[in-house]
């Protein structure tokens, strides 16, 4: 039940876009088409969790017993850049359409704070593996939810008659500051 | 073709010819004014209900409410340049609702700030009417509610005696109280039954609207009977309310009691925003899908959210969120029930 309680936390309640304002890069970047999303969400999901993974291991085998926890920054860039280098490479064999459609915001996941702030969150918490898998996958799953519910969003706003001064990116953020708003609504769910 | 040709046609056919003109060429009295007008008046009945029921300050709140919402489509529409549309009561309408989802008890300043918040950032800036993504009042009560959670979750007051209505006017104390469903949350259902009663005489007076909540989310039946009103009128199909509260019904007889299948469906209706927030606020044609399958996966959405807060969230009553958080799936939607088209022209995208 802790689990159960531990993913809808981090799914909803400390949505990690909407509740912590991590990884509003890609949040704008790619929002523009719902195709593209569903693309870097996928992304998202699975850099965030195979991260998550390494960081684990890294932080727990290596940094934690020999008291170099002041590393785990430096460690956790490393690791998660070259995971997506990794990403970067399958992408472009395998499906060359998804790759091209993402383009720079790919490599951009290498900086991308949200995949990052698991990995630290996960390390600040302390939480066993299993605990962890649940955090990684929960936290990514809902990062892919506001995305795509922003996105679904923002094709309409494409076609509205938005005042110039607020058009691109400023009538974006104002939107997803509604959106964190509404998810108010999930606080104080889940302990 | 240019407004001019369209205009040009008619004239330059001979008279006693059929007219020829562009689609579409079913014609309605109906316009944005008077259905919002008309969905105005349904809500009137209700907040003069709820002056007897509160006292006499609900009408202040209200006109201040309705008042300033107006006043900042006027300033917002000037200062955009946009032509001044204040006449087609879609901001009265919305400065209505505000009123209708706070408490009776609250300063009357904090309707003007939603007002601010719900007219200027949640309509004008998106684009003006027609663009908004979330519904204006309930942005305004979840800005609110975020604001100044305090005041916005406890200026609840009992409602007065049905018989000391008179004599109420001249004493001027009003008695807080809590919410039903924040009774039901916090206290659990022992202390619930005794606060409002069992069984029949409960539901009647849940029913009338003889019970602490939001100004004007308090009588089931009045809002049932503007529903069946704006049913009668076509202004609102029956797929957004009927979707939404048989979900909240069947859920909550599920799971909302102390086991399985022992909630209690009508009790889940009658209180809270259920009933105002699926027929007016659910049903609004901006921030809801226009698909009528689509439009039953809303509401069924809404009220699986509803239902999600009101059991498991922080706050007693989950509509308002829930409708915000189906917003702005409501585009998304529509696509995923798109028709079907059939002999597509060559080289069309499906």
């Amino acid at each position: 039940m802790d689990l159960f309680y531990l993913a809808i936390s981090a799914t909803f309640v400390n949505n990690i876009l909407l509740a912590q304002y991590l990884g509003h890069c890609p949040f704008l970047g790619v929002s523009k088409r719902l195709g593209t999303a569903i693309g870097m969400a996928a992304a998202i999901i699975f850099v965030t969790i195979l991260s998550a993974i390494f960081t684990w291991l890294v932080f727990t085998f290596v940094l934690r017993p020999y008291g170099l926890e002041f590393l785990q920054t430096l460690a956790f860039i490393l690791i998660i850049a070259s995971l997506v280098q990794l990403v970067e490479i399958i992408l472009k064999k395998k499906s060359k359409a998804l790759y091209n459609a993402l383009g720079v915001y790919l490599a951009l996941i290498t900086t991308n704070c949200a995949v990052m702030g698991v990995a630290l969150l996960v390390a600040r918490k302390e939480l066993a593996f299993v605990e962890m898998l649940v955090f990684a996958s929960a936290s990514a799953f809902g990062y892919a939810v506001a995305l795509l519910l922003f996105a679904g969003h923002r094709e309409r706003l494409q076609i509205s008659a938005i005042p110039q001064s607020m058009q691109g990116t400023a009538i974006a953020l104002v939107t997803a500051g509604i959106m964190s708003l509404a998810f108010i609504g999930f606080r104080g769910m889940a302990g | 073709m240019s407004e001019q040709q369209v205009q040009e046609t008619p004239s330059a056919a001979p008279a006693g010819l059929w007219k020829v003109s562009v689609s579409p060429h079913v014609k309605s009295n109906e316009s944005v004014e008077k259905i919002m007008w008309t969905v105005f008046a349904c809500l009137v009945p209700p907040l003069i209900l709820s002056v007897f029921v509160f006292g006499i300050q609900v009408l202040f709140i209200a006109a201040v409410s309705v008042a300033s919402c107006m006043a900042v489509e006027v300033i917002s529409q000037k200062s955009l340049g946009r032509e001044v549309t204040v006449r087609d009561g879609s901001a009265a309408l919305t400065g209505m609702l505000i009123a209708f989802v706070v408490p009776p008890g609250v300063s009357p300043l904090l309707p003007v700030l939603a007002a601010i918040f719900a007219i200027y950032i949640g309509k004008h800036i998106m684009g003006g009417i027609g663009y908004n993504f979330f519904n204006p009042a309930l942005l305004g009560r979840a800005f609110l509610l975020a604001s100044f959670p305090v005041a916005m979750t406890s200026a609840w007051l009992q409602p007065i005696e049905p018989l000391a209505i008179f004599s109420y006017l001249s004493t001027a104390d009003a008695v807080t109280t809590a919410t039903p469903l924040a009774v039901l949350k916090d206290q659990g259902p022992e202390a619930f039954a005794q606060m409002f009663g069992e069984g029949a005489s409960l539901y009647t007076s849940f029913f009338l609207g003889w019970r602490p909540g939001c100004i004007g989310e308090t009588s089931g039946f009045l809002m049932v009977l503007g529903g069946a009103f704006l049913l009668y009128k076509r202004y609102i199909t029956w797929h957004i309310p009927v979707s939404v509260l048989g979900t909240i019904a069947i859920l909550t007889w599920i799971f909302g009691g102390q086991e399985y299948f022992g909630g209690d469906p009508l009790l889940a209706i009658l209180s809270g925003g259920a009933l105002l927030g699926a027929i007016y606020m659910a049903t609004c044609y901006v921030t809801s899908p226009s698909n009528k399958k689509a439009q039953i996966a809303y509401g069924i959405g809404i009220g699986v959210l509803t239902v999600l807060i009101r059991l498991k969230g922080g706050y007693p009553e989950g509509i308002c969120y829930a409708i915000l958080l189906m917003n702005p799936l409501s585009t998304v939607l529509d696509g995923w029930f798109k028709q079907k088209r059939f002999a597509l022209p060559q080289g069309a995208e499906k």
